[in-house]
C-alpha cells in the first residue's frame, strides 16, 4: 500500500512536469520535429535572441506585468488596510465581494471589461479605439487586486492592533506610524502578493485578448492569435527561459514565506 | 508632591449606546502612584485610553496641567503607555524598540545612545540590545515595554495590567522593580490592575471601580479599613457583611445584639451594612463569647486557618492561627475596632455571607447591654447631646 502510494506520487509528478521536460528537451533539439531528437543545439536560443520582434513582444509583456503588479500592489495594500479597519459584518461582506472576481470565469471578466472600455471610449471620450496599453493595464490591475488583498489581509490579521497605538503613543503621527510600524509587518504579504500579481499578469491571455489594441500587443496574445500553424522552435527556447525565471521567483517566494512562518512560530512560543 | 497634574471631570463614555463609563471624576497628582482597581470589564482600560488620547470621552473633560486636552491627539500628549499586551515592535530589536520614541523626537544619536543604555541598566537588560522581541521571555518583554515608555521621560506613565501575564514569582519581583523605578524617577504612575493585593501593596492612592463608576478613592489603608460600600468591602480582601441597624451614634445592632462601634452620623435606626474582617475576629470559649456558633469547615492556608462558622444559618469566615475542628461550638469576641459600618447601597445584599435580622438569635442574656463598651446606650445617646 505504501509502495503503491509512492508510485502514484511519482506518476502524478511525472504527469505535471513531463510537458516541461519535453519542452526543455525540445528547445535544444536540432530539428523541427519534436518526436525525434536529432542532436543538441543552441540555435533556437540564438534565433530567439536575434528575433527582435519576439523580444519586443516579451518586453511588452514584462512591462505590462511589472507596472500592473506594482499598481495593484500599491492599491491592494491600502485597500486591505481599509478593509481591515472596517467593522466585523461589513468587513466580511467586502471580503466576499473581493473574492468573487477570483472565481469569475476569465472570459466573463474579459468581455465585461471590453464592453466597459468601448462604452467609456465611445460615450465619454468619443474615440473608436480606446484599446491599448492603458486598457490592458487597467484590466490587469483589476484582476490582480484580489490576489494582493488576499495575501496582505492575513498579515494584518496576525498583527497586534495595539502596535499603531504604541507608535502614536511614542510620538508618531498616524501616517508615520503606518510607515514605521505597520508596513514592516506587512512586507512579506505585500511581496508575495506582488510576485503573484506579476506571474498572473505575465501569462494572461483570455482577459488581455478582449482589451488589447494593435498599439500594444503582449506575447501570449500574439502567440495565440498569430501562430495557428506550427510553432517556431525559438518559442520553445523562450518558454524554457520563462519557466526557469518563474521557477526562481517561486523558490524565492517560498523561502521568504518559510522564513516568515518560522518567525511567527517563534513569536507564538515567545509570547 | 501634591501638585495636580491630570483631572477627569464628569467623564462619560458610550459604546454603541451602552454606557461603559459614567460620571468619572478623578484627579492625579504629580509623582503619585495611583491604581485603578476593579473587576474585568469595569472600564479601567477605557479610562486609561481616555487619558492616553486614544479615545475621546462622549462627554466630560480631560485636563492636563490645567489645560483642556480632549482634542489633543496621543502623539502630542506628554504621556506614555505600557500596553496590556506589551505591543513591542516585532521588526525592531530591543535597542531600537527603546530608542523608537527618541528617534521620532529627532534626539541626537549620541544622546539616544546614552539614554537607551541608561534605561537598559534600570530594567536590567544590558546585553539584550540585539535581541528581537520574539527572542525574549514574557518578563523581559515586559521590561522592554516599560523601558520603551520611560526613556521618553514622560510626566505620566500609564500601565495597563502590565504584570498580568507573569507568574507569581516574577510578578512580585516586577512589582518591587516598578515601585523602585517610580520612586527613583519621580514620575506619576497610573496603574491598572484587577489584583487587589497588588493595588494595596504598590499604590499611594487606590481608585476602586465597578460597572463604569468609581466606588471609592482613598489610600490603601482607607480602602481596606473604611470601605464605602459592600462592593468595595467584598472586592478588597475577605469580608463578612451583615445587615445591621444603627441604633445611635457609636451603637450598631447586629443579630439583635447591640455592639459599640466607631461610626457615627447615621439617622437613628437607619439600616446599615456592617463589615467584619475575618482576621479581626477573636475566637473564645463558647461561654465567654458575644456570639456563639458551630465550626463547619476549616482550610489550612499556611499562615492561618480559614474557619467557617455557622451562626444559626449565617456563615462567617474567620481567620485564626489556632485550629478549631468542624463541629466545635465556639464563641467570638468583637471589639469596637473590628466593626465597620457602611451606608446601604445598590450593592447591599449582594456580597459577603449575608444575613438578615434574626429574632431568635438571643442566646446571651440581657439583650439591651451594649457589647464592647462600658457605657450603656442611654449614656452614649446622652453624650452626643
Ligand atoms: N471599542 C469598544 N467598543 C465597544 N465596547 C467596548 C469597546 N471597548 C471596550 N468596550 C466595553 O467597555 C467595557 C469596559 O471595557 P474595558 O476594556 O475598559 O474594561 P477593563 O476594566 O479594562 O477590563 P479588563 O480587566 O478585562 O481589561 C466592557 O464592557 C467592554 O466590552
Ligand atoms: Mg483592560
Amino acid at each position: 500500500m505504501k509502495r503503491l502510494g509512492k508510485v502514484w506520487t511519482v506518476i502524478v509528478y511525472l504527469f505535471l512536469y513531463l510537458p516541461m521536460i519535453v519542452l526543455f528537451v525540445g528547445s535544444f533539439n536540432d530539428g523541427r520535429d519534436l518526436s525525434e531528437f536529432e542532436g543538441f543545439t543552441l540555435s533556437n536560443y540564438v534565433t530567439l535572441f536575434r528575433d527582435t520582434d519576439s523580444l519586443a513582444l516579451l518586453l511588452n509583456s514584462v512591462i505590462l506585468a511589472v507596472s500592473s503588479a506594482l499598481l495593484a500592489t500599491l492599491i491592494g495594500t491600502f485597500a486591505a488596510v481599509g478593509i481591515h479597519s472596517m467593522r466585523g459584518r461589513i468587513r466580511s461582506l467586502v471580503m466576499t465581494v473581493t473574492n468573487i472576481p477570483l472565481v469569475n470565469p476569465e472570459i466573463v471578466t474579459g468581455v465585461s471589461l471590453s464592453l466597459l472600455f468601448v462604452f467609456v471610449g465611445r460615450g465619454l471620450l468619443h474615440t473608436e479605439n480606446v484599446l491599448g496599453f492603458t486598457t490592458l493595464l487597467i484590466a490587469h490591475v483589476t484582476f490582480n487586486l484580489p490576489y494582493v488583498i488576499l495575501s496582505v489581509m492575513p498579515k494584518l490579521r496576525q498583527m497586534d492592533n495595539q502596535l499603531m497605538d504604541a507608535a502614536q503613543d511614542l510620538g508618531c503621527t498616524p501616517v508615520q506610524g503606518f510607515f514605521k510600524v505597520v508596513l514592516p509587518e506587512l512586507w512579506p504579504g505585500i511581496i508575495s502578493g506582488a510576485i503573484m500579481a506579476f506571474t498572473m499578469s505575465l501569462d494572461d491571455f483570455v482577459i488581455s485578448y478582449f482589451v488589447y489594441g494593435n498599439s500594444f500587443v503582449t506575447l501570449p496574445v500574439e502567440i495565440y492569435t498569430n501562430t495557428r500553424k506550427q510553432m517556431p522552435p525559438k518559442f520553445y527556447a523562450m518558454f524554457t527561459l520563462m519557466f526557469f525565471v518563474i521557477l526562481v521567483v517561486m523558490i524565492l517566494m517560498n523561502v521568504i514565506q518559510a522564513r516568515d512562518e518560522s518567525k511567527q512560530k517563534r513569536r507564538v512560543k515567545g509570547a | 508632591m501634591s501638585k495636580e497634574l491630570i483631572r477627569l471631570v464628569n467623564c462619560r463614555m458610550d459604546f454603541d449606546g451602552e454606557t461603559v463609563l459614567d460620571s468619572i471624576n478623578i484627579y492625579f497628582n504629580d509623582s503619585e502612584f495611583l491604581t485603578l482597581l476593579g473587576p474585568s470589564g469595569c472600564g479601567k482600560t477605557t479610562t486609561l485610553r481616555i487619558i492616553g488620547g486614544f479615545l475621546q470621552p462622549t462627554s466630560g473633560d480631560v485636563f492636563f496641567d490645567g489645560v483642556r486636552i480632549n482634542d489633543v491627539p496621543p502623539h502630542k500628549r506628554r504621556v506614555n503607555t505600557v500596553f496590556q499586551k506589551y505591543a513591542l515592535f516585532p521588526h525592531l530589536n530591543v535597542y531600537e524598540n527603546i530608542a523608537f520614541g527618541l528617534r521620532i523626537a529627532k534626539v541626537p544619536n549620541k544622546e539616544i545612545d546614552e539614554r537607551v543604555t541608561e534605561m537598559l541598566e534600570i530594567v536590567s537588560l544590558r546585553g539584550f540590545e540585539k535581541r528581537k522581541p520574539d527572542q525574549l521571555s514574557g518578563g523581559q518583554q515586559q521590561r522592554v515595554a516599560i523601558a520603551r515608555a520611560l526613556v521618553n521621560r514622560p510626566k505620566v506613565l500609564l500601565l495597563d495590567e502590565p504584570l498580568g501575564a507573569l507568574d507569581l514569582r516574577l510578578r512580585k519581583d516586577m512589582q518591587n522593580e516598578l515601585k523602585r523605578i517610580q520612586q527613583q524617577l519621580g514620575i506619576t504612575f497610573i496603574y491598572v490592575t484587577h489584583d487587589q493585593e497588588e493595588a494595596l501593596a504598590m499604590s499611594d492612592t487606590v481608585v476602586v471601580m465597578d460597572k463604569g463608576r468609581i466606588q471609592q478613592i482613598g489610600t490603601p489603608e482607607d480602602i481596606y479599613n473604611e470601605p464605602k460600600n459592600a462592593f468595595v468591602a467584598d472586592f478588597i480582601g475577605e469580608s463578612n457583611i451583615l445587615d445591621g441597624i444603627m441604633r445611635a451614634d457609636y451603637v450598631v445592632e447586629i443579630f439583635g445584639r447591640k455592639f459599640r462601634c466607631l461610626d457615627r452620623g447615621f439617622e437613628p435606626n437607619e439600616p446599615v451594612d456592617v463589615v467584619i474582617r475575618p482576621e479581626d475576629v477573636d475566637i473564645v470559649p463558647a461561654d465567654s463569647g458575644h456570639l456563639c456558633g458551630t465550626v463547619t469547615s476549616v482550610t489550612f492556608k499556611g499562615v492561618h486557618y480559614d474557619t467557617i462558622v455557622d451562626f444559626k444559618g449565617f456563615k462567617w469566615l474567620i481567620q485564626t492561627t489556632d485550629l478549631h475542628r468542624p463541629g466545635e461550638y465556639i464563641g467570638i469576641k468583637l471589639t469596637p475596632n473590628d466593626i465597620h459600618v457602611m451606608k446601604k447601597s445598590a450593592y447591599s445584599g449582594m456580597f459577603g455571607d449575608y444575613s438578615s435580622y434574626s429574632a431568635e438569635y438571643d442566646e446571651i442574656n440581657d439583650p439591651d447591654a451594649v457589647i464592647g463598651g462600658e457605657e450603656t446606650v442611654e449614656e452614649a445617646l446622652n453624650n452626643e447631646e
